[in-house]
């Protein structure tokens, strides 16, 4: 396995006419998104092929690209079909497992992570805006290719004594289906055990006679119905879904420089501490200098938009970053002025609502991110509504007292709905989970908060004065980047996701810990493991102790 | 129907009148293969009385049982060649232990595949040329379409045995679904592509015999090295039989090159097609595709599924057990032409992964063993002029050569050139409106189509002229 093979930076932005994998065509209110993966275009040229419409990193980035311009440039899209090139005999073999036998761990994680997250974000759009995914599999689905479309609201699939739907990563690699398969036949469409079990462990998975009567599809037609099948029923979801005035908004590429000590775009900066050997990184996050606009320039989108590409650079090409220090800057009525435009129109402007939907996704992409998030509420700060959440979102809060009381935070109806977390509740609700007392207090609390206060009230870690300040911050940044990032990644990621779970923290919290783990044992990745082994000349041999 | 009656109907070397089980699966399925026979297979000739071949036991001349039958009475039997006393898989990881009389649970999903796929390929061909009787340029000739047709039947019978005997209800099921794909179907096609082709004239029947029969062959002789002993036993047994569907289709190609010969002698201007024979370049054009079509059933150059297939002892290479010495085809490897920025590339591919090419390989040698008997009829009747096997990269739909184009002497070439020069190469639609129109009934004993020539002997120690279908119903 490759695990020293260092991998080129990957960029996160790319446009339709960029793509190599995906074609995006429109049909009134059903668009379609068809997967036609180029072999050759795998994210790092010629170390393996795309074959059977297998997937890498570079692929799904554009499926993620492709569902935020969905929403933000085709409103009057009220159906996406997932589908694959016609007559191709196989919709999509799921991740390229050559790509995942070579690649660092670490990558393996976050590729995983990231197709969750694009995942879950297709169920977030056909819940609260109005696109429904629909895989419509004229080929078979296979492993990540059945996950794709275990994301969707609908799956149909030909029937043509062929095609088939499958998960079949136990019995031919010995790891486990990466990206919420296993969860998703469970928990959202609640399939019985029994069949759940025979369904995972027979590699050639199931026809559609069979995918139908156990529910691991909605609907099958014949080949010659197909295309008059799926066009009807698209066009009766269609049908069902409200019309959304007003036009689209285009979403331009961010303008992202280089800097000194990092990267930089409008609202958003990046800054490595080189004194700690780059593993500290310090995220400035400003506020607004213009009124709200009716497009993608935005505060409330822009400013989001490019925390949202911070995140996913940092997580990927910055491995060795072990500590966030998440900051913030800016005027505070400025900040709730934008966010009160925002809530203001929720109804009467989809744009609005897609706004606080993407603020929202981006709050859980930072949840879900596996370094350690020290929010800094420094002398400047403006952690208000909105940005609190940013503070909520991280691990620990350190506030600064200043002698005036000027440095405050404030909360919001922001604090209180709009921004669930992956378990349906706000981050307020998870901070006080033995004490909803204070929970209750802090929503009800009105006007401004020193750090004292905040203290008190349990909404901050700290707060800290001038004499203690530099050295209690940088104490704990210091401590906190001598302990085992393993360890830690464990850790944050319990105590983040504390109380009930959903079918989303349930996906991403078994990804993390039984995923991961089968991936890094011997029976998988030894010198003849399964994962190892596929493709060779010899068979896997198993250590069959169970643990 | 009673134990008594399945003897009887059902010429077996299995124990079938003991067995419960199978009884029960046959109870079901016997009835829906007589549906599915009457409905897509020969559609003339159907109540005719046919000289046919039934094979009734294992015992030397058993398997060659000579009389007129009509079609919808033949009877159906189930055979394995004789158990091999104490025989051990042939190759893979598992070389030299004893063989499995069951399915070992770990590669039941992968044997049934296999099955499966074979199967497949049994029913479709009889689909396939279920027209061709009506245009039969002999009595001879329709003779050896119906002995083609009922033991492809036959052969489909081998295979739902297994499926009913050792793979339970999903053997079932796969059984059933056997008879419900229809070669061509835009809803049920068949499994394989080649499988999908129509068939509707008689040098494409015996292209179609020679070459994709002679792929079944060639599967068939990887899985008579199965370490799955019934599997291979059935198998052997369904090789005695291939060979005749291969001779058909060689000396039918042979009689119409044979005949291309003689009318080109007459022939004005050098033009067999003046005189209502198929030229030699259409017959080459003929060849050239169904010989690569029938290439790309072996699957791809570089196949993880082969590998794992040989190393769990699921086939074996051809011959495994008498030819090889050494049996775990580990450590070695075998250079494979790639295209690779435009030139061939030679690679070295691990033996197991290359498992396909080589059975590619001893097919296309065998192939072209033919071409030299056929070339050596051309000599006999004083023509210069010579058949060529083109290159395995020639007009290939699968595998590493499927995305450039080759000359049929394998020289890479850009697709404008293909383009311009494919009609050279493939029979054009003309080509085929041509050889469609050839396509008459003869059905006088004795009397052959214009463009074949009469068989040297006839069938069993017959005469040319015997009555092999019985017209007077």
């Amino acid at each position: 396995m490759g695990h020293d093979f260092a991998y080129p930076p990957v960029d996160f932005e790319t446009r339709p006419d960029r793509y190599r994998h995906w074609k995006l065509s429109f049909d009134g209110p059903v668009a379609t998104l068809c997967m036609d993966i180029d072999p050759d275009g795998g994210l790092w040229p010629g170390k393996y092929e795309l074959k059977l419409n297998s997937y890498d990193l570079g692929v799904d980035i554009e499926l993620a690209d492709a569902t935020q311009r969905l929403r933000f440039e085709h409103p009057e899209v009220k159906v996406v079909l997932v589908t694959g090139p016609k007559d191709a005999k196989v919709f999509c073999a799921g991740a390229n497992i050559k790509m995942l036998g070579m690649a660092p761990h670490a990558f393996k994680v976050n590729f995983c992570k990231f197709t969750n997250e694009t995942r879950v974000n297709l169920e977030d759009a056909a819940a609260h805006s109005g696109q429904t995914y629909v895989a419509a599999l004229s080929g078979t689905a296979s492993g990540g290719g059945y996950e794709l479309a275990l994301a969707c609201k609908e799956i149909w699939l030909i029937e043509d004594g062929n095609a088939a739907v499958s998960l079949p990563e136990v019995p031919l690699l010995g790891v486990l289906p990466g990206t919420g398969g296993l969860t998703r036949i469970t928990d959202k469409r609640k399939i019985r055990r029994d069949m759940a079990d025979v369904f995972c462990t027979k590699a050639e998975g199931f026809r559609a006679k069979e995918a139908l009567k156990h529910a691991f599809i909605d609907r099958a037609w014949s080949r010659s119905q197909w295309e008059s099948g799926s066009a009807a029923r698209a066009q009766e979801i269609a049908a069902a879904t409200p019309d959304k005035t007003g036009p689209g908004v285009p979403l331009p590429a961010l303008e992202r420089r280089e800097t000194e000590t990092g990267w930089a775009y409008r609202y958003v900066t990046v800054d490595f501490d080189r004194a700690n050997a780059d593993r500290v990184v310090t995220l400035t996050l400003s506020g607004p200098t213009s009124a709200p606009v009716r497009d993608a320039s935005t505060w409330s989108l822009q400013a989001f938009r490019e925390l949202d590409d911070a995140l996913l650079r940092i997580r990927v090409n910055h491995l060795a970053v072990g500590v966030i220090l998440v900051r913030t800057r800016g005027d505070a009525e400025a900040i709730l002025a934008h966010e009160a435009h925002v809530s203001d129109n929720l109804t009467s402007d989809w744009f609005w609502k897609e706004v606080q939907l993407f603020q929202a996704r981006t709050l859980r992409r930072l949840d879900n991110t596996a370094k350690t998030l020290f929010a800094i509420l420094d002398e400047g700060s403006a952690f208000v509504g909105t940005l609190f959440e940013l503070a909520l979102a991280c691990d620990r809060q350190y506030m600064f007292a200043d002698e005036d009381g000027d440095n405050r935070i404030r909360l919001s109806p922001a604090n209180d709905g709009p921004f669930p977390m992956a378990s349906g509740i706000t981050r307020l609700a998870a901070r006080f989970p033995g004490t909803p007392e204070l929970h209750t207090a802090a929503v009800a609390h009105k006007g401004s908060i020193d750090a004292e206060k905040a203290e008190k009230l349990g909404l901050v870690t700290a707060s800290l004065d001038d004499i203690d300040w530099e050295d209690e911050v940088r104490i704990a940044v210091e401590e906190r980047v001598s302990l085992s990032p393993d360890a830690l990644t464990g850790m944050e990621q319990n105590l983040r996701f504390g109380g009930a779970e959903t079918c989303e923290t349930r996906i991403y919290g078994r990804l993390s810990a039984w995923q991961n783990w089968i991936f890094q044992r011997p029976n998988a990745v030894g010198e003849r493991g399964a994962l190892t082994m596929y493709g060779d000349p010899e068979r896997p041999i198993f250590d069959y102790n169970r643990t | 129907m009673s134990a008594v009656d399945y003897a009887e109907r059902i010429p077996n070397n299995v124990n079938l009148s003991n067995d419960k089980r199978l009884q029960r699966a046959l109870e079901h399925w016997l009835p829906a293969y007589l549906d599915w026979w009457n409905s897509v297979g020969p559609q003339v000739f159907q109540n005719n009385e046919v000289y046919l071949r039934t094979a009734i036991s294992t015992e030397p001349g058993g398997w060659a049982n000579f009389g007129y039958v009509r079609m919808p009475e033949y009877r159906w039997g189930i055979f394995l060649t004789d158990p091999e006393p104490d025989r051990v898989i042939p190759g893979g990881d598992h070389a030299g232990k004893p063989v499995w009389q069951e399915v070992p649970g770990e590669y039941r999903n992968a044997l049934k595949r296999i099955i499966v796929v074979q199967a497949d390929t049994e029913p479709a061909s009889v689909e396939q040329q279920r027209y061709l009787a009506s245009t039969a340029p002999s009595l001879y000739d329709a003779r050896n379409l119906f002995q083609v047709n009922v033991e492809e039947g036959r052969h489909l019978w081998a295979m739902v045995y297994l499926l009913h005997a050792y793979f339970g209800r999903d053997g079932r099921d796969e059984a059933d679904e056997l008879l419900a794909r229809r070669a061509g179907d835009a809803d049920k096609p068949r499994i394989l592509d080649a499988f999908n082709q129509p068939c509707t004239d008689w040098l494409t029947f015996h292209c179609f015999t020679c070459f994709t029969d002679r792929d079944g062959k060639y599967q068939l002789g990887s899985l008579a090295e199965s370490a799955f002993d019934p599997l291979s036993r059935t198998c052997r047994f369904m090789l005695t039989e291939e060979a005749h569907h291969l001779f058909v289709g060689e000396s039918g190609l042979e009689r119409i090159i044979r005949r291309s010969a003689q009318l080109l002698r007459d022939a004005p201007n050098g033009d067999a097609r003046a005189v209502g024979g198929i030229d030699l370049p259409t017959v080459q054009k003929y060849i050239n595709y169904w010989f690569s079509y029938s290439l790309d059933l072996f699957g791809a150059e570089v196949s993880t599924n082969a590998a794992d297939y040989f190393a769990s002892g699921l086939k074996g290479r051809w011959r495994e057990a008498k030819d090889f010495t050494e049996h775990s085809a580990l450590n070695q490897t075998r250079a494979i032409t790639h295209v690779q920025s435009g030139k061939l590339v030679d690679v070295d591919v691990p033996l197991r992964n290359a498992m396909n090419e080589l059975l590619r390989s001893d097919y296309a040698d065998d192939c072209a063993r033919v071409v030299e008997r056929w070339n050596k009829a051309l000599e006999d009747e004083g023509l210069d002029s010579r058949i060529t096997l083109p290159s395995t990269r020639f007009h290939r739909r699968q595998g590493i050569y499927s995305d450039s184009h080759f000359t049929p002497e394998g020289e890479l070439i850009s697709a404008e050139e293909w383009e311009r020069r494919k009609d050279e190469w493939i029979p054009s639609d003309s080509d085929r409106e041509y050889v469609q129109s050839l396509m008459k009934p003869v059905l006088e004993p004795g009397k052959f189509a214009n463009y074949i020539a009469p068989p040297r002997r006839g069938i069993h120690g017959q005469t040319v002229e015997f009555e092999y279908v019985r017209t007077d119903g």
